[in-house]
């Protein structure tokens, strides 16, 4: 592995960033607008968002072809208005990404503002606070470790996505050749060395990202346990 | 002057209260769920009521069609167990409520609020390390480091152990004295401290005043 690509690494890293900063955006919007609101159809909302957990990948990826694709809804917009393909690209993969990891910082997003104690941001806004201050100085940083723990879980996915990204973003070295997607055309090609090189790097990866995110809500889970507890 | 009028359906009765209160400690008396916290929500604009009105001075804060947000009702509150932001030190904590621009003018205000409730060495330290008691003197000195017009506590000793609450209930006393332009209206269900604190004492039961009495201190 001397002379070793690793396009795949850069587009994982990529792609993977891209998508986690878009959901933990929109994941944080979203679980916040809704967390404390009761509403009818709340849940149908929720089982809407949370629908890419349960399906296989391929259904998600053939979900987003349709939408994307050529002469699908979203795709042919784009790609008359912006010159943007979607489909065989690595926005295809970012876009692919962003729904399978978007579940996961909703969930924890959801859970961590419903810990927040709703009567912080009442005493808040009683002192003048605007509700876009009482975010930023009290359910943010009090959801903070429920956040991160969503951005991790979804950077890591972002990382292993394979199924939606192959149907949406195909396989092309160098354009949208993620590591998941290099380990199965390596093992399909007979490159056992070369996937098992991916898989050391992926399985390192995705441990140190675990490993780091345990390390860090046990530390945060006893300072805020010794909080409350006084 | 505070002039209230508050309708409100809850879920096990109707609450109907009509009140005033002037420069002076209102204690608001009766056993939990007659809708006490609830008239306070009303009055700090954190819920509304169904019909009524709410004077404060010559602001109308609700009624005639409008409700003035919570943030600009100029009204403090203390609630039960304080609400003190737990990842700010007890100075950001005082500080919150003062807008960023005031900040220069308030500093003497502050420095009273802290030299009055005798919490000067605790504003470097965050809310899980100090005491009941403590807990209870800055959560006072951030509701009034916000200058109110009317100042809300909702059962501010019932948290505390029987010494620390008699010694708080002096201090209340003591604060009102100083900010006496300020009426409070303290809800309790405790009956001899609601004749300890109050000047007048409106007793509530099943969200209907039943009784009111005047304190001969």
């Amino acid at each position: 592995m001397a002379s070793a690509d690793y396009t795949p690494l850069i587009l994982s890293l990529k792609v993977a960033a891209i998508s986690t900063t878009i959901v933990f955006i929109i994941g944080i919007f979203f679980a916040h607008l809704i967390a404390r609101k009761q509403f009818f159809g709340k849940s149908i909302i929720e089982s809407f968002f949370l629908l890419p957990l349960v399906l296989p990948p391929t259904v998600v990826g053939f979900g987003l072809l349709l939408l994307f694709g050529k002469n699908g809804w979203l795709g042919k917009w784009l790609l008359d208005w912006f010159d943007v393909q979607v489909v065989f690209s690595w926005i295809g993969a970012v876009i692919a990404s962003i729904v399978v990891s978007f579940p996961l910082m909703y969930q924890s997003a959801a859970a961590a503002f419903a810990n927040v104690d709703v009567r912080l941001e009442k005493a808040a806004r009683t002192m003048g606070a605007s509700n876009w201050r009482v975010f930023w100085t009290i359910a943010f940083p009090l959801a903070w470790p429920g956040l991160l723990a969503g951005l991790v879980l979804s950077f890591a996915r972002g990382l292993g996505e394979f199924g939606a990204t192959l149907m949406l973003a195909g396989y092309i070295p160098g354009k949208t050749d993620t590591i998941p997607m290099a380990i199965y055309f390596a093992v399909e090609s007979g490159h056992m060395e070369k996937a098992t090189f991916w898989v050391i790097i992926i399985v390192a990866l995705g441990f140190s990202t675990i490993t780091w995110l345990n390390w860090w809500s046990k530390r945060n889970m006893r300072r805020f346990a010794n909080e409350k507890g006084r | 002057m505070l002039d209230v009028q508050i309708h409100k359906k809850l879920s096990h009765f109707e609450l109907d209260v009509t009140f005033t209160a002037d420069h002076e400690i209102v204690v608001l008396f009766g056993p939990s769920g007659s809708g006490k916290t609830t008239i306070l929500n009303c009055l700090a604009g954190l819920e509304q009521p169904d019909k009524g009105c709410i004077h404060l001075g010559d602001s109308l804060l609700y009624g005639e069609g409008k409700s003035v947000p919570a943030q600009q009702r100029k009204v403090g509150y203390l609630f039960q167990d304080y609400a003190l932001f737990p990842h700010m030190t007890v100075e950001k904590n005082i500080w919150y409520g003062v807008p960023k621009k005031d900040r220069p003018n308030k500093i003497d205000v502050i420095q009273q609020l802290l030299d009055v409730l005798r919490i000067h060495h605790l504003i470097k330290k965050y809310p899980h390390q100090i005491s009941g008691g403590e807990k209870q003197r800055v959560a006072l000195a951030r509701a009034l480091a916000t200058e109110p017009s009317l100042l809300l506590l909702d059962e501010p000793l019932s948290a505390l152990d029987e010494e620390t609450r008699l010694q708080c209930q002096d201090e209340l006393l003591r604060l009102h004295q100083l900010w006496e332009g300020v009426p409070f209206l303290i809800v309790t269900h405790n009956r001899q401290e609601a004749r300890k604190l109050g000047d007048r004492i409106l007793h509530l039961n099943n969200g209907q005043l039943i009784d009111e009495w005047k304190n001969e201190r």
